[in-house]
């Protein structure tokens, strides 16, 4: 279980981590905790696992880099041979197998945009299948608000 | 500048942050001194990735299956294209959806335009969200 402390990191410091020299003093001050308090209390939560990071969250596409959403339509029999040569590849992130006609689900993430499409090209001649290519049009919403 | 491009110092700054901050009271100058650089211009060029969005935020990102959320679910919808920006801004609103994104649809097999990353610390839980994502769309969920 977490104690009150963890809590009030989880849930305070989501987003908002100042920049200036003594960022974790000014943030540490805004939930009511100490500086040392702070530091240890990330630190904890870090080697707990209870958090996956701490520090600035990217996005890539503004980095000058490229993200889509890609699926696959697989024969049963050819799964696993199918997220082998998909997996082989260094752009695709996030493969998962999902209840539907479109059976695999993946991320392609490249450096440079153009990449991207070359990507799904790619994937396309290693599989002898369609790739179902899903870049965002809009974002809505990107980020969890969790509470504990 | 107004608007910097991003170069080869922000990619470096990049780079030396991928694995998280420095847990000391002052990271930013740890980062610098780490980069060789002065941290006064790490933070100016942390605050303009923040202006310009490079830097989503800046903060714990939690392990949600550590938390508690075991559960999550891709909801697709079919909504008008006139639509589906409103539309699209009430479901991300919603505290349990994570991603919300407007793509291309993909032909018959494939009508979906609207997609929201569900999560929930039981499979029920992500249902019930499931449930009031309809109730929003309402009568534009085709």
């Amino acid at each position: 279980m977490m104690n009150d402390l963890e809590r009030t990191i989880v849930n305070g410091l989501q987003g908002g981590f100042p920049i200036c020299e003594r960022p974790f003093l000014a943030a540490a001050e805004r939930l009511g905790i100490g500086e040392e308090e702070l530091i240890e209390g990330v630190r904890g939560l870090l080697d707990q696992g209870v958090l996956s990071r701490f520090g600035p969250l990217y996005h890539a596409e503004r980095m000058g880099g490229a993200l889509t959403l890609a699926a696959l339509k697989v024969p049963e029999a050819d799964f696993e041979a199918v997220a082998e040569a998909v997996n082989a590849f260094p752009e695709v992130a996030h493969n998962y197998a999902r209840d539907h006609a479109l059976n695999m689900w993946f991320v392609v993430a490249t450096d440079k945009p153009e990449r991207c499409l070359e990507v799904i090209d790619e994937i396309e001649a290693a599989t002898g299948l369609h790739v179902y290519n899903m870049p965002k049009l809009a974002e809505y919403f990107v980020g969890l608000r969790l509470e504990v | 500048m107004m608007n910097p491009p991003f170069d080869e110092v922000d990619r470096r700054i990049v780079g030396a942050t991928q694995a998280g901050l420095p847990l000391t009271p002052r990271p930013y100058h740890a980062l610098a001194e780490r980069l060789g650089l002065e941290p006064e211009d790490v933070m100016r060029r942390l605050r303009a990735m923040c202006e310009r969005g490079v830097i989503r935020r800046i903060g714990v990102v939690p392990n949600h299956y550590r938390l508690g959320y075991r559960a999550n679910g891709m909801t697709v919808w079919d909504v008008p294209d006139e639509a589906v920006d409103r539309l699209g801004a009430q479901v991300g609103a919603l505290a349990s959806v994570s991603h919300c994104y407007r793509r291309p649809r993909q032909g018959p097999e494939w009508p979906y335009n609207l997609f929201a990353m569900v999560h929930g610390r039981t499979r029920d839980d992500v249902e019930r969200e499931t449930e009031r994502i309809a109730a929003i769309l309402g009568a534009h969920n085709r």
